[in-house]
């Protein structure tokens, strides 16, 4: 199931219907806290598009609230604590992301060590924030060749099949791609 | 007993130090009396500093308004005599702001207490800048935005750990002296705890054998140390520091004793200053230059 939520309606719901910028902690913190309820009343497995379309600036504290902490609390590996695991399986897709907002979040992706998939306003979808080479490699031939198995994935980049499965599941746990029964789509490759 | 402070021709973060060296012996429940008659001109920190030293009294000082009209008409354009009318028992001419010369005030004198200040800060440094830091700083359109985020992180400064408001001003100005082009400085002030104290709030903190407002300066502005125990805090001033360099410019904040700047090629100051007169609070200043030739 996919889901839109558009950030600019969250923030003038939740805080003021006359900002259009996304800055403060307690002003990301509230759009947060905004999203979550919507997620809460969505399925178990869900693929939500978060839509910076009509957000003007995004602050290093907003796009620590909203982007770093929602993944945090969705990846499994992310979580602060142990026994925080997390309430849904759900994955994000960050749209309408402009060279503005990437600033941001690239830097709050990083000093966390996260990742997202960023559609920009050309449509293009990119892995933001911290991943390595064989993360990056396996996510861009996924998005090349829609859904595979590891056996698939081993033949196409050369890693041993026991590997890739790794890889595939490391990115799924990252929020990256998803697993549907013996194969695996990338997050933003879905129509 | 009343103690005269005559404030300098020109009142910039450099010269504000000659006033606290002067108001650092008088008891903060001792009259003073700041004399701006002879001021010629003032920078955004001088206005929002002297602002943030009448918040540290106990007894309202008196401040004697400048004698020239222009300056005194800049001061008014900048809202200083708003909040100075509640600050300090004013005498001297009543100045009245006239239209800007050479100087730009981008953002007026602005009180900094609540997260809703900080969103009509920048929401209200966007319309106007703009224009400004493209044509007339010849920056990249880009950078007005990472301007805008810079001053948001800089006034967020003083909602998550001063504990008392603060000011925000910005203005662009023609830096013949020390550089020769033109600039846009931010200036955010406040005399609320400090950088050492905000750190010291921390739970669990150890502090080393040499722990003063220098090392919790480097601390905070360098390293990007936070009271919080959140990892995600502290990007803040990274962020500041990230655009500063991005753009050739230059931060110093002061705090306590102590005052730490990050200094572009431009410029000759020292990166760290210690046993400063104390000041409460933290006074940020950051100074984007005018973009000259390709970079």
């Amino acid at each position: 199931m996919i889901n839109h939520i558009d950030l600019s309606s969250v923030l003038r719901r939740t805080v003021c219907d006359l900002y259009s910028d996304l800055v403060t902690r307690p002003t990301g913190a509230a759009v947060r806290d905004g999203i979550e309820k919507q997620l809460a009343e969505l399925g178990d497995r869900t693929l939500t598009v978060i839509d910076f379309s009509h957000v003007g600036l995004l602050d290093y504290s907003c796009a620590d609230e909203i982007v770093a902490k929602l993944l945090m609390r969705y990846c499994a590996d992310a979580a602060p604590r142990a026994d925080d695991a997390p309430p849904r399986d759900a994955y994000f897709l960050f749209r309408g992301v402009n060279d503005s907002h990437l600033d941001a979040i690239e830097t709050v992706l990083e000093r966390h060590g996260l990742a997202i998939v960023a559609e920009g306003e050309d449509g293009a979808v990119t892995l933001v924030g911290t991943v390595d080479a064989t993360e990056r490699r396996t996510w861009e031939v996924l998005c090349r060749l829609g859904r595979v198995s590891p056996i698939e994935l081993a033949r196409e980049v050369g890693l041993d099949p026991v590997r890739a499965e790794e890889t595939l599941d490391t990115l799924c746990r990252r929020r990256l791609a998803m697993r549907f029964d013996e194969s695996y789509v990338a997050v933003g490759a879905m129509p | 007993m009343t103690t005269v402070i005559h404030l300098p021709p020109s009142l910039d973060d450099k010269s504000f130090e000659l006033v606290l060296e002067k108001l650092a012996p008088v008891p903060p429940e001792e009259k003073v009396l700041l004399d701006a008659r002879h001021t010629r001109w003032a920078s955004p920190y001088g206005l929002t500093a002297l602002l943030t030293l009448a918040q540290t009294r106990a007894e309202r000082p008196v401040l004697y308004a400048p004698e020239s009209e222009d300056t005194g008409s800049y001061w008014a354009r900048t809202g200083f005599f708003t909040f100075a009318g509640e600050l300090f028992e004013l005498h001297g001419a009543a100045h009245r702001a006239r239209s800007a010369g050479e100087s730009d005030v981008l953002l007026e004198i602005t009180p900094v207490a609540k997260s809703e200040d900080v969103h009509e800060v920048v929401g209200r440094i966007q319309q106007k800048s703009q224009a400004i830091l493209v044509k007339e700083l010849n920056l990249d359109a880009k950078a007005t935005m990472g301007f805008a985020m810079t001053l948001s992180e800089a006034c967020q400064n003083i909602v998550e750990h001063a504990g008392r408001g603060g000011w925000v001003a910005v203005q662009t100005y023609r830096w013949q002296k020390r550089l020769g082009r033109r600039v846009v400085v931010i200036a955010v002030c406040d005399a609320g705890v400090g950088f050492r104290q905000s750190l010291e709030s921390a739970q669990g903190r150890r502090m080393s054998d040499r722990w003063d407002d220098g090392m919790a300066l480097e601390e905070a502005v360098i390293r990007g140390v936070s009271r919080f125990r959140d990892p995600g805090r502290g990007q803040g001033l990274a962020g500041v520091r990230r655009y500063i360099g991005r753009w050739d410019g230059k931060l110093s904040v002061r705090s306590g004793t102590a005052r730490i700047a990050i200094v572009p090629s431009w410029d000759d100051d020292v990166p760290l200053e210690e046993k400063l007169p104390y000041f409460p609070g933290a006074q940020m200043q950051i100074t984007i230059p005018e973009r000259v030739g390709d970079r």
